[in-house]
């Protein structure tokens, strides 16, 4: 093979970590702020405070501020100010200890659980809700009190009592990453178990664990002030939460001695909490909603001016229509979608017209990132966030509905339009049984009532090949197959009698056998109900199968359109033929290509023709 | 290259019955005693529907399936319940290439450091991993400053590719490929197959190669074997399979696939529901 499929070269991408989107968040750049400032405080204090948080002095005894003490002084005659320095010290370092000792019991052992499951697993799940069953503040009482108020080891059991909330976070994440098969890739490349916990575990976990740490750090602070407020820990030990005990005997006649330790408090809480949501968000949420206005700028940006005459191509619409508006149960006319960017407006519909007759059925061809799953989400008023769509008009059933509010929209899906998706599993609720996933819609979007609507589920599901109609309404999604849920599915877009059946891949995710039985079903419904069928693949054997017409697209443009025959027989663009022969059908077998390989090796020239005729790579999903 | 004659395989699966544990007490019975053998530098195709067993059986010869009876042997060497450092030894010999081309890369580590883990396990030095990465990513046609790149920033294809430069890194001699291009684009699919010839003809690798579509195993098998509910119901050269099937599964199997030919696949469609309503 010669020809390279993709440059030699990548282009540089923009890769923004973690770090930079957070700074673009003011909250959490406000909050890290004050977390910085008390940490260097705390680092800080013997130089910062102005006295020694331990010195007496009596004229200082409930002083109000002023006078060289900027927060004046307690009920013992000690600068607050220099209290307050040192307190935080005290509150950092506990609240060190303690992550740190949740975080070396917690995640290991739930890496451990989620890895190896059976015994491990139950044993440490056992373990860690017996810890949250435990009064934690008794035991740690009662360990206050063992060690002779030890401020080291208590911040060590209250990591202990913490520790769970690592674990479960950890065991969620090791249990949905040991399904995965890179690691059965990696046991496979002889990675010890070990190394597979140390390297590709700990990875998966690292991100949910910063964020519990922000938040197990704010709430080991309030504890530990709590603690403190009882009368825990070393009396030579300046902290807030005996500062705010000292304030609370005082409250009513010098209130200023408790409000000062109270916001040191509540403002360092706060700060570590709307850190810990900030990460949180960031690492949960990849992509922003984009505001009205950017919706907007996408908005004119597709529309752009008028074309002009001689104006580019890419400004005109691309496909052709072949029936009257009146006639069509689907047309698009010059549709456009796009997607805000950082750098711009991403086209990645650029200009689609086409239509389908009812009792048609059309297929939109082409390669992933070619823009057909998209035109049909268009149809269906389903594009994800962040996708917008401009068009000179749809129409479905001859009726503008391009135009229409999305809520009306929606009531279009069911009545006028049937879906059938591509992943038949992932696009049914596992929560709720089958009966109900089918009759719910029937008496929402029909009005039927619940018997009529149940019979009316019964005789699809007949309809659509399923045997046992009964056990399969009172089936849960996982207890039956792959096959199975797409007919369920196919049952659930016709039982609305539709006049536009949108198939988006329906086949993909079957295997063969179950492939020819879909797109049995799909013509046999079609021609019954006397619907149009629109089908997107990117197999042209499907297309050979079932389709009327169809719609070649690339890069978001219709290359060609025109009736199955006339294309398979002369396809016109070039990039028709490529797709058509893309397909193994009449290819060489590999007894063929070994015999010319044995011959003249360097002839190898079919293995040349497939490599050369692939602009890009990409796949289906 | 020809199939090499059949002398000593170098893997051969006799009699497999592999279980797979439902509940306490229910048991399903994946592989009903199953038997295959893969020489040097051939490539073998196993093919069926869904929950015919194909899987398992790859499973099973990389150890990640636990076998109930039979035996699987590898160079002559019994590996039927190879478990700790026996079977990391093997790592040397089998590898594997998964079918999720987003699923089988860990999305945390570069494609450098997914290409090398399987050398520092084995106890090769960074460097030299380094100058073996680089040669395999040239192997599968992609760049080498793809090291430092995450396999998010490819796309499926490329992925695919990354999973094979992984799987040849060790200089295995089987590859266990489980239906390595069912979930890329026709165009895609040609080229990765190609790849996959070639880097057979390159390295002498044999593959034990997992797929439901005869028309990808026509492609890149040597033989093939059609497995139907755990059980194998027709094995040949692959050029008689797809030919001149016998069983009546094999030729349901071959017609329900679609020819990009819609005359031809109106003949096809005819037969195969004539077939399926006899059925």
């Amino acid at each position: 093979m010669t020809a390279a499929p993709f440059p030699a070269t990548l282009a540089p991408v923009k890769r923004i970590s973690l770090w930079r989107r957070y700074l673009r968040r003011p909250l959490g750049v406000v909050a890290l702020g004050v977390l910085m400032v008390v940490v260097a405080a705390a680092v800080l204090a013997p130089w910062l405070s102005p006295f020694d948080p331990n010195l007496v002095d009596f004229k200082l005894t409930h002083a109000t501020p002023g006078d060289g003490h900027p927060l004046g002084g307690d009920s013992a005659g000690r600068d607050i100010l220099s209290r307050l320095l040192y307190g935080a010290r005290t509150t950092l370092f506990g609240a060190v200890i303690t992550c740190v000792a949740g975080l070396l019991l917690g995640v290991p052992a739930g890496v451990a659980a989620g890895y190896f499951g059976g015994v491990t697993d139950r044993v440490c799940s056992w373990i860690s809700d017996a810890l949250q069953s435990v009064p934690g503040m008794i035991v740690l009482l009662v360990v206050a009190a063992g060690t002779g108020q030890d401020f080291a080891v208590l911040m060590v059991a209250l990591g202990i009592f913490l520790a769970p909330g690592y674990y479960r976070i950890t065991r969620a994440r090791a249990l949905a990453v040991r399904r995965e098969p890179y690691i059965d890739a990696a046991r496979v490349a002889g990675v010890t178990n070990p190394r597979i916990l140390r390297t590709h575990m700990l990875r998966a976990v690292y991100a949910p664990i910063v964020v519990q740490t922000a938040l197990t750090a704010g709430i080991a602070i309030g504890m530990q002030a709590g603690l403190q407020f009882l009368g825990i820990g070393s009396a030579s030990t300046p902290s807030w939460g005996q500062m705010m005990n000292d304030g609370f005997k005082n409250m009513l006649t010098y209130p200023l001695i408790l409000l000062w330790p109270s916001i040191a408090l509540g403002v360092t809480i706060a700060a570590l909490a709307f850190i810990g949501s900030t990460l949180a968000d960031l690492i949960s949420v990849r992509t922003e909603q984009p505001a009205r206005r950017a919706r907007l700028r996408v908005r004119q940006a597709l529309a752009g001016p008028a074309p002009a005459p001689g104006d580019l191509p890419d400004r005109v619409s691309s496909g052709t229509h072949e029936h009257q508006a009146a006639d069509c149960a689907l047309r698009i006319e010059n549709l456009r979608v796009g997607y805000a960017t950082p750098t711009g407006v991403k086209e990645v519909v650029r200009g689609v017209s086409l239509d389908a007759a009812p009792g048609e059925v059309l297929g939109i061809v082409g390669e992933s990132g070619s823009g057909k799953t998209q035109t049909i989400f268009t149809v269906l008023d389903l594009l994800p966030s962040g996708g917008t769509a401009v068009a000179d008009g749809i129409w479905v059933d001859g009726r503008e509905v391009g135009r229409l509010p999305s809520a009306e929209r929606a009531t279009l899906l069911g009545r006028s339009i049937g879906y059938v998706p591509q992943e038949p599993m992932s696009n049914l609720d596992p929560c709720y049984t089958v009966e109900r996933q089918l009759v719910e819609p029937l008496r929402h979007v029909h009005g039927l009532s619940k018997t009529a609507a149940r019979a009316r589920a019964r005789e699809v599901l007949v309809r659509v090949g399923i045997t046992d109609p009964d056990r399969v309404l009172a089936s849960y999604p996982h207890q039956i197959s792959g096959g199975m849920a797409q007919r369920v599915l196919i049952a659930g877009a016709v039982a609305g009698r539709p006049s536009l059946l949108v198939a988006d891949e329906p086949t993909t995710a079957l295997d063969v056998t179950v492939q020819a039985e879909v797109l049995e079903l799909l013509r046999e419904l079609q021609q019954e109900y006397g619907m149009a069928l629109v089908i997107v693949t990117h197999n042209f054997g499907v297309v050979a199968d079932i389709c009327d017409r169809v719609v070649v697209m690339k890069d978001g443009r219709i290359v060609e359109t025109g009736p199955v025959e006339r294309i398979f027989r002369h396809p016109e663009d070039p990039y028709t033929a490529e797709l058509i022969s893309a397909s193994l059908d009449d290819t060489e077998g590999r007894h063929e290509l070994d015999e010319a390989w044995d011959r003249d090796p360097r002839l190898d020239a079919d293995l040349d023709r497939s490599a050369a005729h692939v602009g890009g790579e990409d796949d289906a999903r | 290259m020809n199939a090499p004659e059949d002398t000593a395989p170098l893997l051969a699966v006799e009699d497999l019955v592999v279980d797979y544990r439902l509940h306490r007490k229910l048991r399903l019975r994946a592989l009903k005693g199953v038997s295959i053998t893969v020489g040097r530098g051939e490539c073998v195709g196993l093919v069926g529907e869904s929950g015919s067993g194909k899987s398992t059986l790859g499973k099973a010869v990389l150890g990640l399936a636990a076998v109930t009876s039979g035996r699987i042997s590898f160079d002559g060497e019994d590996i039927t319940h190879a478990r700790g450092a026996a079977r990391r030894r093997l790592a040397n010999d089998i590898q594997v290439v998964f079918q999720d081309p987003y699923g089988s890369l860990d999305p945390t580590m570069t494609v450098g450091e997914v290409l090398a883990e399987p050398l520092l396990v084995a106890g090769t030095k960074r460097a030299q991993a380094g100058a073996v990465v680089a040669e395999m990513l040239d192997r599968v046609r992609l760049p080498t400053d793809a090291v430092h790149r995450y396999p998010s920033e490819f796309s499926g294809g490329q992925r695919q590719r990354i999973a094979i430069a992984r799987a040849l890194v060790r200089r295995p001699r089987l590859i266990v490929c489980d239906e390595p291009v069912s979930a890329l684009d026709l165009t895609t699919q040609a080229t990765i197959l190609d790849l996959f010839i070639d880097l057979q003809r390159e390295t002498g690798v044999a593959y034990l190669f997992v797929s439901h579509d005869l028309g990808v195993v026509r492609r890149i098998c040597h033989r093939v074997s059609v497995m139907y509910q755990g059980e194998i119901v027709e094995s040949g050269p692959t050029r008689t399979v797809a030919h001149e099937p016998t069983h009546p599964y094999t030729r349901r199997l071959l017609l329900a696939a679609p020819v990009a030919d819609p005359v031809r696949q109106a003949e096809r469609r005819a037969t195969w529901l004539g077939l399926r309503d006899s059925a």
